[in-house]
């Protein structure tokens, strides 16, 4: 058995039926976990007060709604190249997961806004990059519904997402090349984190839950996917005829 | 070279031209990308005359105060090198303090004055407990005794 064996539907359709509780569970406790830590043993901010807690929710979803349109552009960008047909089932499942993340940072950040900077929307480069990213995710959702034809329909989405990929380095570094309301990243590779050590913890660890997260509704979403897409198939005849 | 790779490259070319196009236009219109303009870039003349603008830096500490009205406010910008005289009126943020961020939207009269009709606070990055907060601030009072 190799790596390949995998990239087909079928065996893949088993293999994620079998990872899924693992990823659900792992999820359910991460997010347990990080939110005890995140409104229990998290001390107070010096200058935000209470509020900033907001962050525990605001930063894991607004690193994932960046990082899953990375992970489309990925599958993509394989899918266009090598003309694989789990790739772009993959591509498919993750972009509800991808405009929901994207939209709660957003929301948060709202409500963030708010008592903090005084205002729940301001032009930034920060937020109206993100909001395009919302854009990016809607329309292409939106793309893939409109084509009939399952194959022109995943180039044409694939494309899409290979092309608005161009705006996640551009709100990741928004903050840094433009004047923005929005502050500078507290997490960074080049320095230490400007956080207080159980702060920096509690939004790890729901970052993780979201990873998890992610990847249990992405494969629940791409076994559909594949049962649809199969379903000429014998293998998935059979299981159909399994179950009823 | 095989088909699939061909069009591998294709791919990477493509995102390299999406790249290099996005550049140039960010850095074409990297004026209107700012969202504020410190007080060292107005008196070099890069903000907008005759509409208004927002100007972005910090209060300048003990140069806060307030009119009898209880509305109006009045306080210096800062970017550390040039200031500006800024008058608001209305209600200031939680966050707003001297020696914080803020970013305040208005217009420049001809007198230098600037006046606000909306005053946002901006806070910075760093989040720790009010203990450390203090600590950190003793041990800077402690630095500069010492000089």
């Amino acid at each position: 058995m190799n790596l390949y064996t995998f990239a087909s539907p079928a065996h893949f359709y088993t293999l994620a039926g079998r990872l899924i509780p693992w990823f659900a569970w792992g999820a359910g406790l991460f997010t347990l976990w990080g939110l005890y830590i995140g409104f229990f043993q998290a001390p107070t901010d010096f200058q935000q007060g209470e509020a900033y807690r907001i962050i525990f929710i605001h930063v894991p979803a607004a690193w994932m709604s960046m990082f899953i349109y990375l992970v489309m552009a990925f599958w993509g960008a394989i899918g266009l190249a090598f003309n694989t047909r789990l790739s772009f089932m993959m591509a498919r499942a993750l972009a509800p997961t991808g405009a929901m993340f994207t939209f709660i940072a957003l929301w948060s950040g709202a409500f963030w806004g708010k008592p903090m900077w005084g205002a729940w929307w301001v032009w930034d480069a920060r937020l109206t990059s993100e909001l395009i990213l919302l854009f990016l995710y809607v329309g292409i959702i939106a793309l893939w519904a409109a084509i009939d034809d399952i194959r022109r329909g995943d180039r044409a989405g694939s494309l899409l997402t290979l092309i608005g990929a161009i705006n996640v380095p551009i709100i990741y570094f928004s903050v840094k090349w433009w004047n923005t309301l929005h502050q500078g990243s507290s997490i960074n590779l080049m320095k230490a984190p400007s956080m207080a050590k159980t702060m920096l913890l509690g939004m790890l660890v729901l970052a993780i839950a979201a990873w998890l997260y992610t990847i249990a509704v992405a494969l629940v979403r791409v076994r559909r996917i594949i049962l649809e897409r199969e379903r000429q198939s014998e293998w998935v005849k059979a299981i159909l005829a399994k179950e009823s | 070279m095989k088909s699939r790779h061909k069009k591998l490259l294709f791919i990477v070319m493509g995102l390299c031209g999406i790249g290099i196009a996005a550049a140039l236009i960010l850095n074409a219109f990297q004026s209107n990308l700012v969202f504020f303009f410190t007080p060292t870039q107005v008196e070099k003349g890069e903000a907008p005359t005759g509409r208004a603008f927002r100007i972005g830096g910090l209060v300048e500490k003990g140069t806060l105060r307030r009119d009898a009205d209880g509305l109006t406010s009045h306080f210096v910008v800062t970017d550390t090198v040039k200031s500006m005289n800024v008058t608001y009126k209305g209600i200031l943020p939680d966050l707003f303090k001297e020696g914080k961020g803020v970013v305040a939207e208005g217009r420049l009269g001809v007198d230098g004055q600037f006046t606000a009709t909306q005053v946002l606070a901006k806070h910075d990055e760093n989040y720790m407990p009010p203990e450390a907060a203090s600590a950190i601030e003793k041990a800077q009072k402690a630095k500069t005794l010492v000089k």
